[in-house]
């Protein structure tokens, strides 16, 4: 009975692969079993229930732009990464909010994740430019650069979805759009 | 602009691998002939990574939203949210006010010390501290009275103390201080018609600081009876008292009073009395009014006024009793009946002189 329960829960080398092999149920596996965790923490430490989702799912990311990326090695378990990264990221909004840094109170043990936040940081600037670029894009080019770039729709389907005559206009059209979204992107960098 | 347009057409044709064959070789051929170029097609392919994957994240976001939305984030919180305390919700919330409170308080203190001069009394305060550093100097400093009466060149060599002794009894048996008679190589007594007996030391008690002598000498006749009696029992404070001595070559009266029932650094073997006494007192007797001997003057403090010490007379006797009785020629017998209740205080000193003796030391 206890061999099925054990089975019935991922090992951290599992979810891994779940993660790399864009397994929903994977996912939302990872996203429940740590989430109480973080919620704890957070809320003893002088904040919401909200700041513990902000803070939870900006770990999550972080992990799991680690884990596509590749160079992902298991040096500690999933849970001690995920709750060093909150605490870290906490921390920095505490000191933001506050001038200066206040003790935090652990529940759990934690280790150095500096380089890890550094380039996320780098990341989600980047993000936030790109979010920016594609609202002030209008449409219908943000939907067809969505639906060409990020959801990899063939350019068959969003001609017909545009109603575009032939595909060499859809395509001129796409890449003026591109060319649109790299301008503003580099311009509001 | 147009040209801009006809590159990213190329660079998504290499990427998506549209192109044919020679074209992918002519395209290669020219990005690594243009520098430029190279750096173009560079950064847009990098422009559509971080297209994508800010796609894929916004991807997970909508997942991870759709996750939270199923957990009941509420019973979590009730379940984790640590309920503090009634004593830190008080602390949290009255903090500042108490520190407030703190801080006056503590000018107040200052300030009130300050203007009553307790910040100026410094010389209370480090002689208090002095006293505590330097017990071991003030052990010493509470004098010996025992007077240096180094008289002559030639007797340097010879060092001599002189202390004062009373008689026990009338056979002669004296009491004086331990420390009056320790390290000496011959004691002698001297009466105040100037006659030197020499005594031998009998028994000693450093504990008490009470030595008793006997005059071992042929021209010593036996005193007539001791007109003074031995108080058994403790004296109260206030009460006057007396001591005879013999601080220089003459016999000196001093008076004063009892000022507490513990000695130097609170010993419960000594009084503190208030009464002047010099180098040279140590083993005199202290006598009450009624002409009882209620203690051995031993010392005094020289750091603070008027602070002199004697061993109660309790002790005395106890010394006494523990000697055996029986290694002696002649018998030890304590006086019972005091002859001087009655007199005032010069003919009770005028009694008293012929039994106190000057006690000299050669070592």
């Amino acid at each position: 009975m206890s061999k099925k329960i054990k089975h019935s829960i991922p090992t951290d080398n599992e979810i891994i692969l779940g993660v790399l092999n864009n397994s929903s149920s994977t996912l939302q596996y990872l996203y429940k079993a740590y989430y109480p965790m973080i919620l704890q923490l957070i809320i003893n430490n002088s904040g919401t229930e909200h700041d513990a989702k902000d803070i939870y799912q900006e770990s999550i990311i972080i992990l799991h732009d680690k884990i596509k990326s590749g160079d992902f090695e298991l040096t500690s378990k999933l849970k001690t990464f995920i709750y060093s990264v909150c605490r870290r990221l906490w921390l920095k909004k505490l000191s933001h909010k506050s001038r200066f840094s206040e003790d935090i109170k652990d529940y759990e043990d934690h280790f150095e994740v500096e380089s890890d936040l550094a380039h996320h940081e780098e990341k989600d600037q980047q993000f936030l430019l790109m979010s920016d670029a594609l609202s002030q894009l209008g449409e219908p080019c943000k939907t067809i650069i969505e639906d060409f770039y990020i959801h990899g729709k063939s350019m068959q389907l969003i001609c017909e979805k545009f109603g575009y005559t032939n595909s060499d206009n859809a395509k001129t059209q796409k890449y003026k759009c591109l060319q649109r979204l790299k301008k503003l992107f580099f311009n509001l960098k | 602009m147009k040209s801009e347009i006809d590159l990213i057409k190329r660079i998504e044709a290499y990427y998506y691998q549209e192109m044919a064959a020679e074209e992918v070789i002519a395209f290669e051929a020219e990005r690594k002939a243009d520098a430029d170029l190279d750096r173009k097609v560079i950064a847009h392919l990098d422009f559509l990574k971080t297209l994508k994957s800010f796609g894929d994240v916004q991807a997970l976001r909508l997942a991870m939203n759709r996750f939270h939305d199923e957990l009941d984030v509420q019973s979590l919180v009730d379940e984790y949210k640590e309920v503090p305390t009634l004593l830190s919700v008080l602390w949290a919330k009255y903090r500042k006010n108490l520190a407030v409170a703190a801080t006056v308080a503590i000018f107040a203190t200052l300030i009130t010390l300050f203007s009553t001069g307790q910040f100026n009394a410094d010389e209370h305060g480090s002689n208090y501290s002095e006293l505590k550093r330097d017990m071991e100097n003030i052990k010493r400093s509470q004098t010996d009275l025992i007077k240096n009466i180094n008289t002559s060149k030639q007797t340097k060599d010879i060092i001599q103390y002189s202390g004062t002794g009373f008689a026990l009894s009338s056979n002669g048996y004296l009491v004086t201080n331990y420390h009056v008679i320790k390290d000496a190589d011959s004691v002698y007594v001297q009466n105040n018609k100037g006659e030197s007996f020499k005594v031998e030391t009998l028994y000693i008690d450093p504990e008490f600081d009470i030595a008793v002598l006997h005059i071992n000498d042929g021209n010593f006749k036996d005193l007539a009876a001791v007109p003074y009696t031995f108080k058994k029992t403790n004296s109260d404070l206030g009460e006057d008292v007396y001591t005879i001595g013999y601080p220089k070559d003459d016999v000196v009266y001093g008076k004063g009073y009892l000022s507490s029932f513990t000695g130097f650094g609170g010993d419960s073997i000594a009084y503190q009395i208030s009464i002047p006494v010099n180098p040279g007192n140590s083993g005199g007797p202290l006598m009450d009014a009624r002409g009882n001997v209620i203690g051995v003057v031993s010392g005094k403090q020289t750091q603070a006024d008027g602070a002199a010490f004697a061993v109660k007379s309790g002790f005395l006797l106890k010394a006494i009793n523990s000697i055996s009785q029986d290694s002696l020629k002649q018998k030890i017998i304590i006086n019972k009946k005091n002859t001087l209740a009655g007199l005032n205080r010069t003919q009770q000193i005028k009694k008293m002189q012929d039994y106190i003796f000057m006690v000299k030391v050669y070592n």
